[in-house]
């Protein structure tokens, strides 16, 4: 099949086949290797990317899910607030290994579009769906804290 | 200064952006894949494979065996029982018996089916109890006893006659499986026939050195290994990635293409090492006003199927079992025990969380029958400098011990929220007018014998390469790796104030077995402390060199040169110049400008006849103190707080050392609260994906308060000591002590899920009828 999608705000034109799935349609067919994997079935979200705005575990979406002329993004976004969690996840020391960093950052970015002053249990809330093995996730706390200050100040 | 500020990581940026590249991330021209056959049965004899040759053609597919292994069908680790692919016996589901190579995924995995293994089914064992000395069964030697350790001091029958209390416990801890985010894969690259290189996900490049070698038949200077950013090891890929490295070695020597193996979810659960499972049991005595008086440890280790690791596992549970008291009368004996399940092996903590399990439980247990503050009892017992461990060392520098205690206690606001744990009939009565909801709050304090010690002294020695760059930057490189535990990051520290280099100048090169000498693993809480020392080692001979060639320049002889700031300066003349500068003048005057550094780790015995002698240089302790809620209808405990206090020498980053403390506490966590590896009734792995076995996600994450405490070791780099481990090693038991300070519940197995919570207050009903 093809398809016509827009990732990070470039379009794209490709033929893929409706059972591949996006996560192998990012890194392989398109190079964007930023999208991590870690179990393939949806449980520890390190492949999470946006689709039109929600986060999703790219690992287990099908071509054939993705309506036409999507927009997604991923880790190598230019949108203002990924580059503002990147910098606070440096900043913060809230990436370890950093298989899951892609993955906790496109949710972080999705948690605050929708809701910019997440309290703790927000925040707890709404990144439940990616693992990080090494953190003990407090430093991601204050990473996403640190990003909230500075949108609050823009 | 640049050392104990938190600068940023070195590989942030890269993994922030998704640059870092991983093993999977990796292609090579013209790759090939691996699959493995991998025997469906715990215990067999191997009757006959049949390789359907013309199904294998279509496919495309070269298919090894054992007898295709041109070098050893040994993996070396400790004791060389394990054979890469089994010949004539599987000892446990999942073992590798053959390998297919392809020229894709699908191709590989088809083509298993080509391979048919006619088995017979041997009798099997999952039980190290029932498996010490059995008759028939061998597993390992004659009487699958892979390893013993011991610890003896004083008379421990006197000591239980001097005891005025005696508190007897059984306890057992679960398989625990690291679960990095990245599952484990290697590339192995031939040159033709006569050189190999793998890359891989890996902790110790240097042990996939040998066993590629061995497996391969060749000289070890034409094996490289390099290491790719690796996602996660927590001990997983210790001993691992030397099984997988010789499998896409062998791989690529039979088809002579680049072979590339990553391991699924399920394949890496079901088939890799995973904490050893433990069944201890405790007898503590203690004097009335609480001294303890003797302890007795009986110590069962499974080892599963194949030895690996297991001897130095053991070895450090063996020597933390009487945990950082003192204690005249001790009697430790450690078994590992051989099984028909998948080989355990290294663990954060490396066999020690199981028995301080053990024993910080019977800490408690005798403070609450003692009716002492159980602080106060440990207090009592704790190890002073000067003071003498249970296996006779005398530790006699940096003990921070009971200043973690003092500040984990202030942090926690103790005073005020310790009362002893209420009557159990009492919380019965109450939750039956509904009130489920009970507060605890329970502590353990631990230590932690830093680097390898005595069982692993001769892989103890560190090697290091520094070269200064005509720009004034420096590039180094050491045998120790980078695993997301920030290695990188404190050695650049330590690189930049030893050489007064920006620490933006400083760059770690990739870990790549043919740039320094073996350099032992990256293990045992041992990198930043012996790549440290051994960093130091090269840049004093560097700044050697530098001071012979500047000396002139400032007017000043070399001996009155130092190091200060970015600057070198002269004592005695008072001239200075830049360090960039410096170095651009070595270039000019064609000056030496590399060095390697070597270090040897400071020394260590222990004689296990007589179970003692002095087993590590120098010991890390630790408090951690925790605060639960515990619902008596559901069982469900909820882990609010934690405070982990840990005297670490020296923080060469605090940032990055909090970020120890805090993920190993979570690890911790896991371990005492929600974690266990299921096994299926014939030996295989029901728990293996992240979906039935249960990680801590940020909803179960306690906040978690790390506290540094710095009594520096005079033999450390900057005084520092280590963190990797500790901080996973006594957070169960601060953990279940504190369920019990809630509801008056003793917990002896972990985790303590729901359903083990619910059958201990059920059980407790039982006893003490109503």
């Amino acid at each position: 099949m093809k398809i016509e999608i827009i990732v990070n705000g470039v379009v794209y034109r490709e033929e893929t086949s409706p059972d591949q799935r996006l996560l192998d349609f990012l890194r392989d067919d398109l190079g964007l290797k930023g999208t991590k994997k870690g179990c393939d079935q949806g449980e520890c979200g390190a492949c999470s990317v946006l689709l039109n705005g929600k986060v999703v575990n790219s690992c287990l979406i099908l071509m054939a899910q993705v309506p036409e002329r999507s927009e997604i993004e991923t880790i190598e976004s230019s949108d203002s607030l990924i580059l503002s969690l990147q910098e606070s996840f440096i900043e913060n020391g809230a990436a370890q290994c950093g298989a899951c960093t892609p993955g906790m950052i496109m949710a972080s970015s999705a948690l605050l579009r929708e809701k910019p002053d997440a309290n703790l249990n927000e925040i707890r809330e709404g990144l439940s769906g990616v693992i990080c093995r090494c953190t003990g996730y407090q430093k991601i706390f204050d990473a996403i804290k640190d990003t909230q200050r500075g949108l609050v100040q823009k | 200064m640049v050392i104990g500020k938190p600068l940023p990581r070195k590989d942030a940026r890269l993994k922030v952006k998704g640059e870092a590249q991983y093993i999977y991330d990796l292609s090579f021209p013209d790759e090939h894949f691996l699959a493995v056959v991998r025997s469906p049965h715990a215990h067999a004899r191997i009757k006959k494979i049949k390789i359907d040759n013309e199904k294998a053609k279509q496919l495309g597919a070269t298919i090894g065996t054992a007898k295709e292994i041109p070098g050893k069908n040994i993996v070396h680790v400790i004791l060389d029982d394990w054979p890469l692919l089994a010949e004539n016996v599987v000892r446990h589901v999942g073992e590798p018996v053959a390998i297919v190579v392809a020229k894709n995924p699908k191709n590989a995995k088809k083509a298993i089916s080509a391979v048919h293994v006619e088995y017979e089914k041997l009798p099997e064992l999952f039980d190290p109890t029932e498996a010490k000395d059995h008759s028939s069964i061998h597993i390992y030697g004659d009487n699958n006893i892979v390893s013993y350790w011991q610890q003896r001091k004083g008379d421990i029958n006197k000591g239980f006659e001097e005891a005025d209390i005696i508190v007897e416990g059984e306890y057992r801890t679960p398989a625990q499986e690291h679960a990095y985010i990245e599952t484990q894969g290697c590339i192995a690259v031939p040159l033709g026939h006569d050189e190999i290189t793998v890359y891989g996900s890996m902790q110790c490049p240097f042990y996939v050195q040998r066993a590629v070698a061995d497996i391969l038949g060749y000289p070890w200077s034409k094996v490289t290994i390099i290491q790719t950013t690796t996602g996660g090891a927590f001990g997983g890929k210790e001993d691992q990635p030397n099984q997988l490295a010789s499998l896409v070695a062998l791989g690529a020597y039979l088809t002579r293409k680049p072979v590339k193996y990553i391991l699924s979810r399920e394949e890496d659960i079901e088939n890799t090492s995973k904490r050893h499972p433990a069944i201890i049991r405790m007898k503590t005595g203690a004097s009335k006003d609480g001294v303890l008086t003797a302890v007795q440890v009986e110590h069962l280790m499974n080892s599963g199927a194949y030895a690996t690791l297991t001897p130095a596992v053991l070895y450090r549970g063996c020597l933390h079992a009487v945990g950082p008291y003192r204690c005249p009368n001790v009697d430790v004996q450690s078994y590992a025990i051989a099984t028909n399940l998948v080989p355990f092996g290294a663990f954060r903590g490396f066999g020690s969380p199981q028995v301080l399990f053990a024993c910080e439980e019977q800490m408690d247990r005798i403070a609450a029958e003692l009716n002492i503050d159980p602080i106060e009892f440990r207090e009592r017992n704790l190890i002073k400098q000067g003071d003498t461990a249970s296996f006779g060392q005398i530790i006699d520098n940096s003990v921070g011990m009971l200043e973690t205690l003092k500040q984990a206690k202030k942090k926690s606001d103790w005073e005020n929220k310790w009362k002893p744990a209420p009557d159990f009939n009492y919380v019965m009565e109450e939750s039956k007018r509904g009130n489920y909801k009970w507060s605890g709050i329970g502590i353990s304090t631990i230590f932690y014998g830093v680097g390898l010690g005595s069982a692993g002294k001769q892989l103890s020695r560190t090697g290091s390469y520094v070269q200064l760059e005509p720009d004034g930057s420096v590039r180094f490189a050491v045998g120790t790796t980078e695993i997301g535990q920030g290695m990188i990051t404190v050695l650049s520290q330590i690189v930049a104030s030893e050489l007064g280099i920006n620490y933006s100048k400083v760059n770690m090169m990739p870990v790549d077995t043919s740039r320094v000498p073996d350099s032992g693993p990256t293990v045992a809480s041992r990198a930043t402390t012996f790549s440290g020392r051994s960093l130091q080692n090269a840049c004093q001979q560097i700044r050697s060199l530098m001071f012979e060639i500047i000396a002139p320049h400032l007017e000043s002889d070399s001996c009155n040169l130092q190091i200060e700031g970015n600057y070198i300066i002269s004592t005695s003349s008072e001239k200075k110049i830049l360090v960039e500068d410096a170095i651009e003048i070595m270039y000019q005057e064609r000056g030496q400008v590399a060095k390697a550094g070597w270090d040897v780790a400071p020394p260590t015995d222990y004689d296990n006849e007589k179970g003692q002698g002095n087993p590590y240089a120098i010991y890390a302790w630790c408090s951690n103190i925790a605060e639960v809620e515990v619902d008596t209808q559901t069982g469900t405990v909820l882990i609010k707080n934690i405070w982990a206090a840990h005297d670490v020498g020296r923080a060469i980053n605090p940032q990055t050392l909090k970020g120890q403390i805090e993920g190993g506490t979570l690890q911790g966590v896991g371990y005492g609260r929600y974690e266990e590896i299921i096994f299926t009734p014939e030996g295989g792995i029901l728990s293996n994906n992240l979906g039935t076995y249960l990680v801590p996600t940020t909803k179960d994450t306690p906040n978690i308060q790390s506290i540094i405490v710095e009594d520096p070791w005079k033999s450390g780099p900057y005084g520092a000591k280590g963190i990797g481990e500790q901080p996973l090693m006594g957070i169960a038991p601060a953990i279940t002590n504190a369920i019990y300070n809630a509801i008056g519940v003793r917990i002896s197995e972990i985790p303590a899920t729901p359903e083990r919570v619910w059958q201990a207050i059920q059980d407790k009903l039982q006893e003490e009828p109503e």
